[in-house]
């Protein structure tokens, strides 16, 4: 009977094929999901009456999203594509938003409760300009309202219901550019007023029902426009002259232009450099930035303005928002150290303020960036402002009665580079009460898993498990765990931010706004470009931090000064940070580390020459040891060279500078009328690699061609560097490349024909693996390379291992000449690709699967065993037990294999891969405009328990068995003594 | 030797092979005999290198080389190597000499490249001794195009002196072409360099060189198959019948209980005697011992 039993489990266990997907309970048990939008460009109240408070945004990662007033949170969010840039949002009917994108080219109607799409327009757009969205606010409830769209010299007028063009109209030829329009109230006409090469005013009075022009007038102004508009009342325009020095006010009453220059400096006396307009809407009032302060401005007639306030900065001043009739209420924040105050104005009466509030920020979000105010009816039935407020973080804020309701670190939308930490090693000291509790907890909690696993739970107990699972202590504790899932993820955003999220649960565990990556009138245009490891103490990691290394540019130059910041990665705190004086193009962290163990590195600055940090004569030293090895090569991707370089000391070496020159050692010169570089790609630096040799069917052995030195390049035809389609297939080629980035040797290059880019490409091992379309199958394609080394063949003589004549442990020169072997195969998959990684395991033993950020914005992981150039259509008997798939033209998508599974990492930018101390599991962490976070097994978690283990079960299994071996001992005792007696 | 042999060979068919796929496609077989050039050049290095100035190797298997051949689709270019001991500027030091062929479609091809050498003056030798000394690194540099030789880019290429020299100063070429352009130039020692790099001086001082031109492959076509046999496979290609099983492989599980309970019944079947019998054996061991106590 047990042994029925037992068959029958045994079968049960061969035949289910073990999935490597989730199940739905265990979402959220390693992996978290962040949504964000990213910097508020425009911001949009909508008050239904009925309905939610909301409030519609547009951003700088052209997302549209209605978040919730009350919490912050997300009701529905559109994210356009990378190139449908979001340029104006504004409200239709009362019920739509409305988007102007594309360069004034898309214009797309929104529902405000759900987000669904309800019409779509495409619009012709002469020349990419700046373009202007006006909805016409018709009073008339129930009658068709039209939005006008002007671009260049066109004006289209929409139907909002259906998004239907009713009249479109070319008003000049030349280069106009609208600034303002507006509508008398009560009027059939509309004014729309605007530039003509910056030197020309012109305002035309258009009959807004068809589009004709009732009345057009023209006026040219020597000295110039620089394309900024003010309108301050119903007849007077005020601009800014070219050199941005005068103030122009203009006046078209009545088809009549007439100019007013008013010199800034002598409105302003402490005016220096440039003014700005800020697009402010209020009646009569202008709103001027100069470079200290913001100025308000009366404009009481055309030869007449009037200084009413000075602001100092920082500071920022909102929109106006109509408010009763006559007036307009608008917003003034200003700040004080870490406070900020809120004053609410009317734009009639300036002296009085409706609302002054302070609040209390922390220091990490920097300044007040822009602000939206928004009001509300209070209890007592008075009016209440409410203002959103962009900080220079990115950051979004609620705040209302003096406090902030809610903050969003929409900040994370735009991560740029990333890098891991470990977390602290557990010191001793941990109380007893804390030990007794969680004992407590813990056989709370696998006393319900037990009942869960039993089916004897209620649906309550369930939910409490699930609870349980989610809430894990352990995974959110800040100590190191003996598994190394628990890390910090140190991200640096766009905005100069650094923030480290906690492995666990993706909270943010602390965060800085570098002060050195800020505004300032060392850096002005300051620039992030990446973050290193600098210091990872090993040897003294209870009582050390690691730091993490900053490297940023003043400006988006090349030739711009460095910045290089260090950051204690446990507490944000900075330890140094300094503008260079020289260039930042390329930062090489080197596999050294110096006394302290901080990891040298080197900067190679605009004039190629290479600078080593830290400056400590201890690093020189060590480096000096190492320099003949040390190579590097830049790409220049627009002269289609690559170069190698070794460095080398001209003349003495200036201890306290460091800094070497380049010796050119090769060139690679692509034939710039038949390639262009597209792509480059390498092996990550820190990666492990088990074992070199491969063992193939029949016992056989390969070895791997591994270095650290391969660079993958492909090149395309320039004809066909453009989009898909762009090029016919006999025009598009791609050349793909391998090549030894110490002696600059082409180890292998290959052509495909009718291949086009875009190109993405991972190295890993001995093995390249691209992505590209193929014009003549109409289809993407994935080819892999995989590169052997033939000088090693010889080892596998046995005798010559037994005699020790192999060269196994023979130092390997690049300078040797290479004798590799390469072997390739293409296959078609299905998605397009934006971003391609490789798992990482501590030891490199685990199998390895690639993770391909899809066009969906989600992440699939495919088995490396499926890109085996070995793969043939009859694999051999050996060939099967070694593991090759059967030949197949394409690459399967097995649903179950997302690693994202039912969620999308909208905007999709970058996969990263880390090792966790446990051989079988990587880390994964996706960016874009969201974050996901996930750990995997490419081989299925082979060395350890899963995490739903259930002890308890096990031990209720040993003391029942226990207990059945004491009770058939004592049975069987009781009748062997009947037998005695027998 | 025989090593040294061997690895021609292997150079032989590998370059071979190489052309093989360069010709493949468009042209005849005939044309393939002749691509079969790659110059194994310098193979009995002159003895008295100041005789032969500037050096020209004999060249295996080939008549005139220099004379323009009678087709009108090919002409003879030249290109310079240059060279340059650590940090002085480039000199001359041989020429390549290849020949262009124009294709029906237009393309333009190089083949049958030779090379000669210029002979190492005094100047130079003292260079390339003080080069090995210090392990600095000897650089050579031929044009990126072939045509309008003093182009604008030169492919540099570099190699730590010390591995050059063996018997002679053994070097080997690897030049990248694509049309008349010059890609990459793979330049270094014949064989293995080892490391640590001993300081060796050759017993000659002169280059023995040895040229490849390559020119690239094509991938493998992405292989198609046959809609049926896409229908027949679902993905992981369950389509393809496994092949039949050993009667073993298949029952093996249910035969090894069952040998299990065979044994245990003929271990229990075989104890019942075997009980009897042990009985027995203590009697008779214990009846003799009886009888010594009572002796």
């Amino acid at each position: 009977m047990a042994i029925r039993a037992c068959l029958g489990l045994m079968i049960l266990l061969f035949s289910s094929t073990i999935s490597t997907a989730l199940f739905e309970d265990q979402v959220g048990l390693s992996d978290w999901h962040q949504k964000y939008i990213g910097k508020v460009k425009h911001a949009i109240f909508h008050t239904q009456k009925t309905g939610r408070k909301r409030v519609v945004v547009s951003t700088e990662e052209n997302v549209l999203a209605s978040l919730d007033l009350r919490t912050g949170n997300i009701f529905w969010r559109h994210v356009l594509g990378k190139i449908d840039c979001i340029d104006q949002v504004d409200i239709a009917l009362g019920k739509y938003v409305v988007t102007l994108s594309s360069g004034g080219s898309i214009l797309r109607a929104w529902n405000l409760p759900d987000g669904q799409m309800i019409w779509e327009s495409i619009l012709q757009v002469s020349a990419p300009s700046k373009s202007l969205l006006h909805a016409l606010a018709n009073m008339n409830v129930g009658k068709d309202n039209l939005i006008l769209v002007f671009g260049g010299s066109l004006i289209h007028a929409l139907s909002s219901t259906d998004g239907q063009i009713v009249w479109r109209k070319e008003l000049s030829t030349n280069s106009l550019e609208i600034q303002q329009v507006f509508q008398p109230r009560d009027s059939d006409i509309f004014y729309a007023l605007g530039f003509i090469d910056s030197s020309e005013f012109v305002a035309y009075y258009v009959n807004y029902k068809n589009g004709e022009v009732l009345q057009q007038s023209k006026a040219s102004f020597k000295s110039g426009f620089c394309g900024e508009a003010s309108l301050s009342s119903n007849d007077v325009v005020v601009a800014l002259d070219a050199s941005r020095t005068y103030l122009v006010s203009i006046s078209f009453r009545n088809g009549v232009i007439t100019f007013q220059q008013t010199y800034i400096p002598d409105l302003i006396p402490e005016f220096s450099g440039k003014a700005t307009l800020l697009p402010s809407k209020y009646n009569g009032i202008l709103a001027v930035d100069i470079a200290s302060s913001i100025v308000l401005l009366r404009v009481k007639g055309v030869n007449e303005l009037e200084i009413i306030e000075k602001i100092n900065y920082p500071s920022a001043i909102s929109d106006a928002l109509p408010f009763s009739k006559e007036q307009q209420a608008f917003a003034i924040l200003q700040h004080d150290e870490s406070r900020i105050h809120i004053k609410v104005k009317f734009d009639t009466d300036l002296t009085n303020e409706v609302l002054k509030e302070t609040i209390q920020l922390d220091g990490q979000r920097g300044n007040v960036e822009k602000v939206f105010i928004n009001n509300y009816i209070r209890t007592d039935r008075t009016h209440g402002f409410r203002v959103l407020v962009v900080m220079e973080d990115h950051s979004l804020l609620l705040v209302q009665q003096g406090e902030i309701v809610w903050t969003r670190e929409d900040g994370l939308a735009s991560i740029v580079d990333s890098t891991t930490s470990e977390l602290p090693v557990e010191k001793e000291g941990v109380s007893v009460a804390e030990v007794e509790h969680s004992l407590f907890e813990w056989l709370k909690g696998h006393f319900l898993k037990l009942k869960g696993t039993l089916m004897l739970a209620s649906p309550d107990e369930v939910a409490a498990i699930q609870a349980i699972r989610l809430k894990s202590f352990e995974k959110n504790q800040m100590t190191r765990d003996h598994n190394g899932f628990r890390k910090l993820i140190i991200v640096l955003t766009r905005a100069g931010k650094i923030l480290a999220l906690h492995t666990g649960d993706g909270r943010v565990v602390w965060s800085v706004l570098l002060p050195v990556l800020r505004e300032s009138e060392t850096c002005g245009n300051p620039f992030v470009l990446n973050v290193y490891q600098w210091q990872v103490p090993h040897h003294r990691a209870m009582h050390e931090n690691p730091s993490v290394l900053v490297i940023g540019r003043c400006g988006h130059n090349f030739d711009a000064p460095g910045i290089f910041s260090i950051v204690d990665a446990y507490t944000g705190k900075v330890h140094n940070s300094l503008v260079l004086e020289h260039s930042v193009r390329h930062v090489m962290p080197l596999p050294l580390t110096d006394s302290t163990e901080q990891h040298l590195h080197i900067v190679i600055d605009d004039n190629l020459h290479a600078h080593l940090y830290p400056k400590t004569s201890d690093a020189v030293k060590i480096f000096l040891d190492e320099m003949p090895n040390v190579f590097w090569y830049s790409v220049e991707v627009g002269k289609n060279i690559i170069k190698g370089y070794s460095l080398e000391i001209k003349g003495e070496l200036d201890m306290a500078e460091n800094v070497f020159q380049p010796k050119e050692l090769w060139s690679i010169v692509f034939p710039s009328e038949s390639e262009t570089i597209a792509l480059t790609a390498t092996r990550k630096m820190n990666e492990i690699v088990h074992t070199q040799a491969k063992i193939v069917a029949d016992q056989d052995v390969m070895y791997k061609y591994i270095s650290k030195n391969i660079l993958f390049v492909a090149t395309v035809a320039p004809k066909a560097s453009g989009e898909i389609g762009s090029a016919t297939p006999e025009e598009a080629w791609l050349y793909a490349y391998l090549i030894d980035t110490v002696s600059g040797r082409i180890l292998h290059r290959v052509s495909h024909q009718g291949a086009q880019g875009p190109i993405h490409a991972v190295v890993s091992e001995n093995w390249v693996v691209y992505h590209y379309f193929n014009l003549r199958a109409h289809r993407h394609e994935m080819s892999v390379i995989e590169i052997y080394d033939q000088s090693r063949e010889d080892n596998k003589d046995v005798w010559k291992l037994v005699l020790g004549k192999h060269n196994l442990t023979a130092p390997i020169s690049s300078y040797s000449k290479p004798d590799v072997t390469v072997k390739s195969q293409s296959y078609f998959f299905i998605h397009s690709v934006k971003s391609m990684a490789v798992t990482a395991t501590a030891k490199g033993i685990t199998s390895k699967q690639l993770l391909i950020g899809t066009i969906g914005d989600q992440v699939l992981a495919l088995d490396k065993r499926f890109l085996d150039p070995r793969r043939s259509a009859n694999p051999t008997q050996s060939e099967k037990e070694e593991g090759i798939i059967p030949l197949t033209d394409s690459l399967p998508i097995v649903p179950q294999s997302y690693v994202t599974h039912a969620l999308q990492v909208e905007g999709l930018r970058g996969i990263v891969t880390t090792p966790a101390k446990l051989e079988s599991t990587t880390l994964v962490f996706s960016y874009g405009v969201d974050l996901f976070f996930t750990r995997i097994a490419p081989s299925r978690t082979y060395d350890s328990l899963t995490e739903d283990f259930s002890y308890a079960l096990l031990l209720l299994t040993i003391v029942a068995l226990v207990a059945a071996l004491l009770v058939t001992w004592a049975l069987s005792e009781r009748k062997e003594l009947r037998e005695k007696w027998r | 030797m025989g090593s040294s042999r061997g690895r021609s060979l292997v150079l032989f068919t590998l370059s071979t092979l190489l052309l093989v796929s360069i010709a493949g496609g468009f042209q005849s077989d005939e044309l393939l005999q002749d691509d079969e050039e790659f110059g194994l050049e310098g193979g009995r290095p002159a003895a008295d290198p100041a005789l032969s100035i500037p050096t020209r190797p004999p060249i295996r298997g080939r008549s005139d080389p220099d004379l323009p051949s009678g087709s009108p689709d090919s002409k003879s270019v030249q290109f310079s190597l240059e060279h340059r001991f650590g940090g002085s500027g480039f000199s001359p030091a041989g020429t390549f000499t290849a020949r262009l062929k124009s294709w029906s479609h237009g393309g333009q091809t190089l083949t049958k490249l030779r090379f000669s050498r210029n002979a190492l003056t005094e100047e130079e030798k003292g260079a390339f001794e003080r080069l090995l000394k210090e392990d600095g690194y000897y650089t050579i540099r031929v044009p990126s195009n072939v045509l309008n030789a003093p182009g604008k880019d030169f492919i540099v290429s570099s190699v730590r002196a010390r591995c050059i020299p063996r018997d002679s100063l053994d070097e080997h070429f690897v030049i990248h072409t694509d049309g008349v352009n010059i890609m990459a130039v793979n330049y270094g020692s014949a064989g293995a360099c080892q490391y640590p790099r001993m300081l060796k001086y050759p017993a000659k001082w002169s280059f023995t060189s040895f040229t490849v031109l390559k020119n690239s492959e094509q991938a493998p076509r992405t292989p198609t198959f046959a809609e049926e046999l896409l229908a027949g496979e679902d993905g992981l290609g369950e389509g393809v019948k496994p092949p039949e099983k050993s009667f073993w492989a298949k029952y093996w599980m249910y035969l090894i209980p069952l040998v299990f309970i065979v044994l245990n019944a003929m271990t229990q079947a075989m104890n019942m005697p075997e009980e009897q019998a042990a009985g027995q054996s203590t009697q008779a061991q214990r009846a003799p011992s009886t009888t010594v106590r009572r002796r």
